[in-house]
């Protein structure tokens, strides 16, 4: 049987009562938010904290919104409604081609977009969309917000930017007229994490593309991007060609490891295939196909 | 901590550990042992119930965290002596075998059903793919679960 160890549990109230409550706790509190990463993690003895501060009654941390030129996704938005939003749909396809093969639909109802976030595991797919479409997270402590770009969030496995005091309170994506995106992922069953995973918004225009965008997950890409590949494709045509080149170079940019998923040379393999689909199909949607 | 969960339209208060997981809290304090607890890593989907109406994994949700909101379990299915259409369903089509995952499997089922009354037997996969069963090899789960979208609760259903 696996239970946590015992701790204390606490409802914020608001996301200043969230802020206050963990800088009082310090290092020992935890936000829990759909808690898919954190209980299971709390049952193995890998988190262990004191006490649970719930953000779950925080509405202020809902829903999903057009703010000017940008997505704004709160960050206890689901799974579920991620994969359901027609205003996502509408401007990038990518969140539901992601959103369709992360877990399973029970565990999508309770797993939170922030949570995604902030667990930073190396394998999540929402962190290659986030760093495919070159989103943004808002984070929020007791003095104030700061904005900090997705491709710079990760310090590392399980490591982000938010710091002791501080919660994720929003993620931003830009919205691009005429861009068009997919991801593509090879799991070894239904709801596993992937053994790689590739997204890419690309906009074509006067027969070049001009904006390009490519995330990689649990492969070792740095920051979950490929940022040389996308270099390389502006100003050139969609080609068959120049998107298999540029597929190349991200797959060359990725260091994955050898582990039950699959040995390396197949997941370099699998990047540099997958990342030469997602181009395919988001260079295809971008010119209307 | 004391928390209150209005199980099956019923209120059940009980002074819990903020780490008692909610299958615990349904199955030990509540006594309703028809939620089946399973691989404990939200997993395999036998410990699925309602909370405030949508499927969710027991085995990874405190009790603390269902204070004041509403849970169904399979025992709620049931209204007046009559079986949901979805619990009629797996019995007509043989839906089960060692019935572990039944429970789950016809909470997800009614809640697909209540959304989509006339799933494609993909839509039913998809829907049922966060939860394992090892006996039927599924085809008659979808089954049932299409039996019960063909035989609505308006229907004479025989219990």
């Amino acid at each position: 049987m696996q239970t946590p160890a015992a701790v204390d549990y606490v409802r914020a109230t608001s996301v200043a009562n969230a802020i206050a409550l963990l800088n009082e706790h310090g290092e020992d509190a935890r936000l829990l938010a759909g808690g898919h990463s954190l209980l299971p993690m709390m049952k193995l003895r890998l988190a262990r904290p004191d006490i649970l501060i719930d953000i779950n009654d925080l509405d202020e941390l809902r829903g999903i919104r057009v703010e000017g030129d940008e997505l704004v996704l709160g960050a206890m938005v689901t799974h579920a409604e991620v994969l359901s939003s027609p205003i996502l749909a509408e401007h990038y396809a990518i969140f539901r081609e992601a959103e369709k093969v992360i877990a399973d639909p029970i565990v999508r109802n309770k797993g939170t977009v922030g949570g995604s976030m902030c667990q930073a595991d190396p394998s999540e797919d929402l962190s290659a969309v986030g760093a495919a479409l070159k989103g943004s997270v808002v984070i929020q402590n007791a003095t104030g917000t700061r904005t900090v770009p997705l491709r710079e969030f990760h310090e590392g496995p399980y490591e982000t930017k938010v710091a002791d005091g501080e919660i994720l309170t929003e993620v931003r994506f830009p919205i691009r007229p005429r861009a068009g995106s997919a991801y593509e992922k090879v799991e070894r069953r239904v709801g596993d994490w992937p053994v790689c995973s590739a997204g890419a918004y690309v906009v074509v225009s006067g027969g070049v593309v001009t904006d390009v965008g490519i995330g990689l997950t649990a492969v070792g890409a740095e920051h979950f991007c490929a940022p040389e590949a996308e270099a390389f494709l502006i100003g050139k045509a969609p080609s068959e060609e120049n998107l298999a080149a540029a597929a190349q170079l991200a797959a060359d940019s990725c260091s994955p490891n050898a582990d039950q998923r699959g040995p390396a040379d197949y997941k370099q393999h699998l990047a540099m295939e997958l990342t030469l689909r997602a181009l395919r199909r988001a260079a295809a949607s971008s010119q209307g196909a | 901590m004391e928390i209150t969960i209005t199980i099956n339209g019923e209120q059940v208060t009980r002074d819990v550990e903020p780490r008692t997981l909610l299958v615990h809290f349904i199955r030990e304090d509540a006594g309703l042992r028809g939620t089946h607890w399973g691989c404990d890593t939200s997993n395999c989907g036998t410990c699925t119930i309602w909370v405030d109406e949508k499927p969710v994994k027991s085995c990874t949700m405190l009790a603390a965290q269902a204070d004041g909101h509403s849970v169904t379990t399979v025992e709620g299915l049931e209204k007046g002596g009559v079986l949901d259409p979805i619990q009629q369903g797996f019995i007509e089509c043989h839906g089960l075998q060692c019935g572990f995952c039944t429970a789950g499997m016809m909470l997800t089922g009614r809640a697909l059903l209540d959304e989509n009354p006339h799933p494609s037997d993909d839509e039913i996969r998809e829907a049922i793919s966060g939860q394992i069963c090892r006996c039927t090899g599924y085809k008659n789960i979808v089954k049932a679960i299409q039996w019960a979208a063909d035989n609505p609760a308006t229907s004479e259903v025989t219990a």
